[in-house]
């Protein structure tokens, strides 16, 4: 709900430079990470939210931050806290940037209302509502920061993790590592397929010495992968399959019975060459 | 039996069951499990967390600390709120799946554990208990 500010447009006029003075002690000696901005950097943030503030809640006078007058406020908010949230603050050294200008502001306007308590009570509360509001939105922007963040991230690591290499001539390994839920096994498969087509290689080996559980699902998806790899005429072999791994998959009584597997891509290697060198010999 | 320590993983998803094999696996190693035993829990929590969020719309898995001297065990229980299992028999047995999976998951676990109990009421809910022991 907004209130009218009656007395803090005055206030932020007459005391600016001493506010701002005492903002930034305010900041600097909470001393968490405000070290690593710099002081000046710090300095023009400050500057620039009192010179918006001021222009904003002389234009308005309510404690309404949804309206126009504050939009260049809150763009002045948005790029503070996006720009904390890359270099990695936490989200309430973000949001105090804006709460401690809360004690200087309080004391100013003591001393300006101090004799009249009903004008005291009333400019506090909207003076208070107003930063809430203001110290709310650095939280929400540092939020998406971070959730842009871990998105590209998520992309990226779909990405690599799942390269394809080619080991010799017609010989392709697909090195898996991390888990494997259904969209990291749908990109898996799709790369894997087209790779096949794309070399004309004959025998793929997926290597699954970087994935730490093996249940059902993820055998599930091995086998539909190698059943896909052998319908476009290529041999499939699962190597790095560790002495627990092997236990776990008898229990489970998976069958991988007509799936080439192997202990580790070595041997893998090897019988992939063997392979090739057979297929090649009578052609010659 | 005394109970160490309790803890409870929500399962509404799938990154949720990627939690339930971190937490498990986390500790079976402080209790000193073998590898294999690591492995085999770790894999039969999956089976069971996964079959929480596909065939009981997720639910949640407790997990205990159990100390019995002078072996110590780890006691896994999942329970949801789904359809329940109408024949407890029947989905135990390989091969056989409602859900397009290859059907091994509930007597997998079942064999990859000591202890293995389930308690399902058709509408209400189902409830599996596991225990490995060290």
């Amino acid at each position: 709900m907004a209130v009218s500010l009656t007395h803090l447009p005055r206030i932020l006029e007459r005391h600016g430079d001493a506010l701002l003075a005492d903002w930034i002690r305010e900041q600097l000696q909470a001393k968490s990470r405000t070290g690593a901005i710099k002081e000046g950097e710090l300095r023009e943030q400050c500057a620039e939210f009192l010179r918006l503030l001021r222009e904003a809640t002389a234009k308005g006078g309510t404690s309404d931050v949804s309206r126009p007058e504050f939009e260049p406020l809150r763009e002045l908010l948005a790029n503070v806290s996006r720009s904390r949230g890359v270099q990695g603050f936490s989200p309430s050294e973000t949001a105090k940037f804006v709460f401690s200008f809360k004690r200087p502001l309080f004391m100013r306007l003591r001393e300006e209302l101090g004799r009249d308590a009903v004008a005291l009570a009333d400019e506090t509360w909207a003076v208070t509502e107003l930063l809430d509001e203001l110290g709310l939105l650095t939280t929400e922007t540092y939020q998406k920061t971070r959730e842009a963040v871990i998105a590209r991230q998520q992309e990226e690591m779909l990405e690599l993790s799942t390269p394809v290499v080619k080991l010799w001539d017609g010989i392709l390994a697909l090195p898996m590592i991390g888990t494997l839920d259904s969209n990291r096994t749908q990109v898996v498969m799709e790369t894997l397929l087209e790779k096949i087509v794309e070399t004309g290689s004959e025998v793929a080996i997926i290597d699954i010495t970087g994935v730490p559980t093996v249940d059902t699902l993820v055998a599930q998806h091995l086998m539909k992968t190698v059943a896909a790899a052998r319908l476009m005429g290529a041999e499939c072999i699962i190597s790095g399959i560790r002495p627990a791994i092997a236990q776990t998959i008898v229990h489970l009584a998976i069958d991988l019975g007509n799936v080439i597997t192997k202990a580790n891509l070595a041997d893998a290697f090897k019988t992939a060459l063997d392979k090739r060198g057979m297929a090649q010999v009578p052609g010659r | 039996m005394p109970v160490l320590k309790e803890e409870t993983v929500a399962i509404g998803s799938d990154a949720d069951v990627v939690l339930v094999r971190q937490l498990v696996r986390r500790r079976a190693q402080e209790l000193r499990f073998s590898l294999v035993d690591q492995t085999k829990l770790v894999t039969a929590a999956s089976e069971l967390a996964r079959n929480a969020l596909e065939h009981g719309r997720g639910g949640e898995m407790l997990l205990q600390v159990l100390q019995d001297p002078p072996r110590s065990g780890l006691r896994l229980v999942f329970a949801d709120q789904g359809p329940g299992i109408a024949n407890v028999e029947l989905a135990m047995k390989d091969g056989y799946t409602t859900g397009g999976g290859l059907g091994l998951g509930l007597g997998g676990a079942k064999r990859l554990v000591n202890e293995f109990a389930v308690e399902s009421t058709p509408g209400k809910g189902t409830r599996i208990t596991v225990t490995k022991w060290h």
